[in-house]
């Protein structure tokens, strides 16, 4: 199975990424490229095997639900591109 | 001998009976830095103020005696991935190329807690991806040992450095090989230890399940120093692992005698540059004469490790890397048009290609129809892979092969052929994947380029991992070489 550019696209959406022609193209190669690669797990049989999301024998981590200090509020935005009266500011998302 | 020549422990007790002080050593850092990195290329960002700030209130507190800390007084750098606060901390990225943060790493606050001087901030490829630091959005790190070579990745700035005699030691992050494979190419000691024994807690995610922390040095004994120092539980981090910490330079006994050394023979197989093999096959003879006993084995399933690995990773950064948005911290693009244009337009300008590639496979396998046949796959061929792990190390304490199948290569040689690349980190992994400990240590040269030793063990036997590295170091004399860097 090969991948087209228009999946290319339709990846590039639900990643938030715009791509530029170019972009697209070499991605086309490249991702068919190592999927193609990738292929080779199918040589293995692996029916009934257990998948490993992680290699530590984890459990949820609980704790009690108890007020901490956290960061204040102008540590928060510092970083922000765009903030007013102590909140990120985003373009509107309703008309 | 140089000041760099010395071991830590050395300098700590040079630093206690005054015959150096604080300020000296972080001038004499300094001084290699300014002399060396137009070259190296390591730093980002050099915190000269900061440094020398920290050294005299250090050296006040060596004239009014007192506790000292583990690593007091010696200069270290952090891979520019471990968040520093008020000193900026970009990935490696034009997304963060202004971001500072308002909070310190753990591993940050257990260097300081130790007492040592953080220099700056380490060069790396962009968000950890990479095994060349070509991907730096900022500059290529060059190796000190041939400046037309990479000095690997994604941890070169703190592998060169290392190398180059800047720093007395620095933090890296493995996922995939990032320390070891670097330590390899620049000829010095990286330690990956098992996942979850060092906290990840303001360590930028590349992929959670495999990012590992661990030290950068230039021999073995100040691998455990720095480990000690920055080892242990945190309640920060979920995947944390709560284990007690033993005592790792204790562990250094010198004696390997009877220790079963398992030897894949995939690790030897095709691919694998006729010199890497030749002194590895030497080293394990180094073993042999200190007592120790080798046989080959196999870890069948090595060869669909790469697959697996690039799926996962790619999948986990594609989520991880879902934050980087454009409103809370990071480039913004201007004058969107609406929300959606900001989040594709800042995320566009701000990550570089290869970033955009792992982004690209990771949501391609995480996406409705092929999550199965991709994602769910490859954690199934993990399983495989760990298990092979499992059996070799119930009859074996510890598993030898090379670091790379390759020395460093040409800096452009392999810039834009992504699968090539992925090539390089065949023989480091399979070992992340299993999530279990393993250093590289200098082994020899070929064509006057180090060659790395890889000595993987079992999870959490990070002490019988070093106590054999140690013993091979002491029985050898690679190790003490430097780069000829003007």
């Amino acid at each position: 199975m090969s991948i087209t550019v228009k999946d290319v696209e339709h990846v590039a959406a639900l990643a938030r990424l715009d791509l530029s022609e170019q972009e697209k193209e070499a991605f086309t190669g490249q991702l068919n490229a190592i999927l193609g690669y990738a292929d080779k797990l199918n040589e293995l049989d692996t029916s009934g095997i257990e998948p490993t999301s992680h290699v530590l024998p984890l459990f949820n981590v609980m704790r009690e639900d108890e007020v901490r200090p956290s960061l204040p509020i102008e540590e928060v935005l510092a970083n922000a591109p765009e903030e007013e009266d102590g909140q990120f500011k985003v373009p509107a998302v309703l008309d | 001998m140089s000041l760099f020549d010395l071991r830590l422990t050395d300098l700590h007790n040079k630093l206690a009976h005054r015959e150096l002080s604080v300020t000296d050593l972080v001038e004499h850092s300094l001084k290699r830095i300014q002399a060396t990195d137009g070259q190296i290329g390591a730093f980002l960002t050099l915190d000269e103020e900061g440094a020398r700030e920290e050294a005299a209130k250090l050296d006040r507190q060596l004239a009014s005696g007192g506790e000292r800390g583990l690593l007091f007084g010696l200069p270290s750098g952090l891979k520019d991935n471990m968040v520093t606060k008020g000193l900026r901390t970009t990935c490696g990225s034009k997304f963060l190329e202004n971001y500072v943060p308002v909070h310190d790493a753990t591993v940050v606050n257990k260097l300081r807690s130790a007492q040592s001087v953080t220099m700056g901030k380490l060069n790396m490829d962009e968000f950890a991806m990479g095994g060349s630091n070509e991907n730096s959005a900022y500059h290529p790190v060059r190796n000190p040992w041939d400046p037309t070579r990479v000095p690997g990745g994604s941890s070169g700035g703190s592998a060169a450095a290392v190398a180059a005699g800047q720093l007395y030691f620095a933090l890296g992050s493995d996922t995939g090989g990032s320390i070891r494979q670097p330590a390899a190419y620049c000829g010095v000691v990286g330690l990956k230890p098992t996942y979850g024994l060092v906290s990840r807690f303001g360590l930028v995610a590349f992929a959670s399940s495999l990012d590992q922390i661990g030290p950068i040095t230039k021999n073995v004994e100040d691998a455990a120093y720095v480990l000690q120092a920055i080892a242990g539980h945190d309640e920060l981090d979920s995947t944390s692992a709560n284990v007690e910490i033993p005592d790792y330079t204790a562990a250094l006994t010198g004696n390997v005698r009877g220790l079963r050394i398992g030897v894949p023979k995939e690790y030897l197989g095709q691919g694998v540059d006729p010199q890497v093999k030749e002194r590895v096959l030497e080293s394990l003879r180094v073993f042999e004469s200190l007592g120790a006993v080798w046989e080959e084995v196999s870890l069948p399933h090595t060869e669909y490790a790469v697959s697996a690995y690039y799926l996962l990773a790619s999948s986990e950064a594609s989520s991880n890397l879902a934050r980087f948005d454009g409103v809370r911290y990071g480039v913004r693009a201007e004058d969107p048009a609406n929300l959606m244009d900001l989040y594709r337009r800042s995320r566009s300008e701000g990550f570089g290609p290869e970033v955009k590639r792992r982004i690209m496979l990771g949501t391609y396998s995480l996406s409705s129809g092929y999550y199965d046949a991709y994602y769910k796959k490859a954690q199934q061929v993990r399983t495989l892979i760990k298990r092979d792990f499992d059996q070799v190390l119930e009859k074996y304490d510890l598993i030898i092969g090379p670091t790379a199948p390759t020395p460093a290569f040409q800096l452009g040689e392999q810039v834009d052929d992504p699968l090539t690349m992925y090539l390089n980190d065949i023989l480091t992994i399979p070992v992340s994947l299993a999530g279990v400990p393993a250093v590289s240590i200098p082994c020899g040269f070929a064509d006057g380029l180090p060659v790395g030793l890889q000595i993987i063990g079992k999870p959490f036997d990070e002490t019988t991992v070093l106590r054999a590295a140690h013993a091979f170091e002491s029985n050898t004399d690679h190790h003490t070489r430097r780069p000829a860097l003007s």
